[in-house]
């Protein structure tokens, strides 16, 4: 994938209010999306997502720091001279035209000739799959068509970069579940980059290429999914994406040790103190007592998911652990609440916070 | 169907017919009633001292365009008068319709666009004309552009002008005026379509690379069209009946066609002239109506 940056926030800070009733809605964010990359800005509401998306738009002007876009400012364009499009969270379709009219509104803004406006129309309905609603009008289709409306009207122009804002977040878990299968053919096809907000952080994980994840106005983390699920850099990133286990422990030379006394091999962890270890569910396995660096444990609750179950144990200083295993073809996993088991973390899994 | 549906049918029709009775009774009475007596009267022959005499005659509806010549009983020549007061009339219902249109459509705009607690307050104001009788609004626009009135008083002490302008009495007053009271009709219906147009729509149209007068035009305008089509009945049809306004602002001398046809049942004696004048009024509202919702509706840019 070419590296080229194609949109860029640098030191981005916006306030709405001012004096003592101002809020800070992004708080020096400085973020770069990648050209042709399906991004992602995921986090908790009000955190600022929308905002930075509207600063991308040109709906609002930052307070501080500059929007670049391939490279060029343009903090102070207005919306109709960025080649950038938004599909919104209320689709905002004129319901005055046809779908066909909708699709071909931007290019006809921009004065291209009618038959390009018509066959570009064509070949976007096409791309949506919707050429049998050329001529309804937006009232006359549901949910899901609108969005792909929506989706082919704000592709239609060819942006450079499109912004999503929540865009399925009206729809129904199987819409949903179709239309993030739709979006990402769609990224692939027109190569378009594609800056996406969600809350969802399943869907920011199966989707994106890169994720970006915000809370109150700051940028956190920006990285893979991979990246992020796996080494979370601090314990909002860690909560926030997956369910996880925060267990306090003291740096010890070679690793960190817990509240209940076991030794946990952490690697390249310098200095004494302590922290925060994290390890998700499915990273904590049953061990056969003995076994080194078994950790003993108490089964405090059980509860089956189908393909896996969720132990819920205690160790014996009483921190809580929760293990995610595997249900076996009887489903059942042959524990008994109160019953003692030695746990183990798998190798390299374990993290150590560093807030 | 069996008996007891049947019965049932039949009670249902007539308690919808019971229901509906003063509905039926007002329309009878209060709308049709009148027209129907308008028709009979304009084919009558006019009365001494006003009424009608109950003889049939065309008269009526001829002196709308002929007049009698005076000095040559049996010459019909053309009634230029008549013709121009209902060329004011229309001239200036339409101006008074756009003038409203221009100074309204910002108006309700910017209430609609208020916070719901301010915008109760602007509509507020806006309805506070209707308290006060028509007389009396249009005596208040009468003291405001008179010779010694605010405005002169105000030209002439800025040394802007050196002799007061001579509005009252003129069609520029009957406009104004008019234009001042019918005012309210055309913003609250505006403020309706506006206040149901969806704001995200201009972001949407901006985002399309449209101008800011590209999302006037192609978006804002086509969606709020019902409420200037009703905004603009509501003011001119009045506009084109208006008695009172006319006759203060106007002075007698500028009349419109109200005035000519209060002249008719008044001084003129000339009742059946005064019904086919009535009826001419009315067939001149409906066929401008009917133009005009239907260039309205057709000029919507995309079927
Ligand atoms: N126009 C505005 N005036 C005042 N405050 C605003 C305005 N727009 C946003 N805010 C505030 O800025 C913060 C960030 O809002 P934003 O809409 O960006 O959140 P978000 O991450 O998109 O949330 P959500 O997931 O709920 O859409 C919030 O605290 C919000 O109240
Ligand atoms: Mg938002």
């Amino acid at each position: 994938m070419a590296q080229t940056i194609a949109v860029e926030a640098r030191n981005a800070v916006k306030e709405f209010g001012s004096g003592a009733s101002a809020v800070r809605a992004l708080d020096d964010v400085s973020i770069s999306i990648r050209e042709g990359e399906f991004f992602t800005l995921l986090g908790p509401s009000g955190c600022g997502k929308t905002t930075l998306l509207r600063l991308i738009a040109g709906f609002e002007m930052p307070s501080a720091g500059k929007i670049l876009l391939n490279g060029q400012d343009i903090t102070y364009l207005p919306p109709n001279r960025r080649p950038v499009n938004t599909v919104f969270q209320s689709y905002a379709l004129f319901p005055h035209l046809t779908v066909a009219q909708n699709i071909g509104f931007g290019l006809e803004m921009q004065g291209r000739p009618a038959s390009e406006v018509k066959a570009t129309a064509a070949r976007m309905l096409a791309l949506v799959k919707m050429e049998a609603f050329a001529n309804r009008k937006i009232g006359q289709l549901s949910g899901g068509q609108q969005q792909r409306v929506a989706l082919a009207r704000a592709l239609a122009p060819a942006p450079k970069v499109l912004l999503l804002d929540e865009p399925l977040s009206a729809l129904d878990l199987k819409l949903r579940k179709e239309m993030q299968i739709e979006l990402k053919r769609l990224q692939l096809e027109t190569g378009i980059t594609f800056v996406f907000v969600t809350h969802d952080q399943e869907e920011a994980l199966t989707m994106s290429d890169r994720v970006g994840v915000m809370s109150a106005g700051k940028l956190h983390q920006v990285g893979s999914p991979k990246d992020i699920y796996t080494r979370p850099v601090n314990r909002f990133v860690a909560s926030f994406i997956g369910e996880t286990n925060f267990l306090p422990a003291s740096k010890v030379p070679g690793g960190v040790q817990l509240g209940c006394g076991a030794v946990v091999e952490v690697a390249g962890l310098t200095g004494t103190g302590t922290t925060t270890l994290t390890v998700r569910p499915e990273q904590v396995r049953l061990a056969t007592q003995g076994e080194a660096g078994a950790i003993p444990a108490t089964v405090r609750n059980l509860v089956y998911f189908g393909t896996d179950t969720h132990c819920y144990l205690s160790l014996s200083d009483g921190a809580e652990v929760i293990a995610r295993l595997q249900s076996p073809s009887n489903g059942d996993v042959g524990l008994e609440t109160g019953q003692t088991v030695a746990l183990r973390l798998v190798q390299g899994a374990a993290q150590v916070l560093a807030d | 169907m069996s008996d007891a549906e049947k019965a049932r049918d039949t009670a249902t029709v007539r308690t919808s017919w019971l229901l509906s009775t003063p509905a039926l009774v007002v329309l009878t009475f209060a709308a049709s009633g009148p027209l129907l007596i308008m028709l009979v009267y304009s084919f009558l022959t006019k009365g001494q001292y006003g009424n009608v005499e109950w003889v049939f005659s065309t008269e009526g509806w001829r002196s709308i365009l002929y007049s009698e010549d005076i000095f040559d009983p049996g010459v019909f020549v053309w009634a230029d008068a008549h013709l121009t007061i209902f060329w004011r009339s229309v001239k200036l219902s339409l101006m008074t319709t756009v003038l409203t249109l221009a100074v309204g459509f910002p108006t309700a705009w910017f209430i609609a666009t208020r916070p719901p607690k301010s915008r109760a307050l602007w509509l507020f104001l806006i309805t506070i004309p209707f308290w006060t009788n028509l007389l009396i609004r249009t005596v208040a626009i009468f003291e405001v552009i008179r010779n010694e009135g605010v405005i002169n008083s105000l030209l002439m002490w800025t040394g802007i002008i050196s002799a007061p302008i001579q509005i009252t009495y003129t069609d520029t007053a009957v406009f104004i005026g008019m234009a001042y009271v019918y005012l309210p009709l055309m913003v609250l219906p505006l403020f309706a379509a506006i206040d149901r147009f969806d704001m995200r729509l201009i972001e949407a149209a901006y985002d399309l690379y449209a101008s800011r007068l590209a999302v006037l035009r192609r978006v804002i305008l086509p969606i709020v069209r019902p409420g200037i089509i009703a905004g603009s009945i509501l003011v001119f049809v009045p506009s084109l009946g208006a008695v009172v306004t006319p006759r203060i602002l106007g002075g007698g001398k500028n009349m419109m066609i109200g005035n000519f046809i209060e002249l008719q049942f008044g001084q003129g004696r000339n009742w059946p002239l005064g019904a086919a004048l009535s009826m001419s009024l009315l067939v001149i509202v409906t066929v401008a109506l009917l133009v005009y919702v239907r260039a309205a509706n057709r000029e919507s840019p995309h079927g």
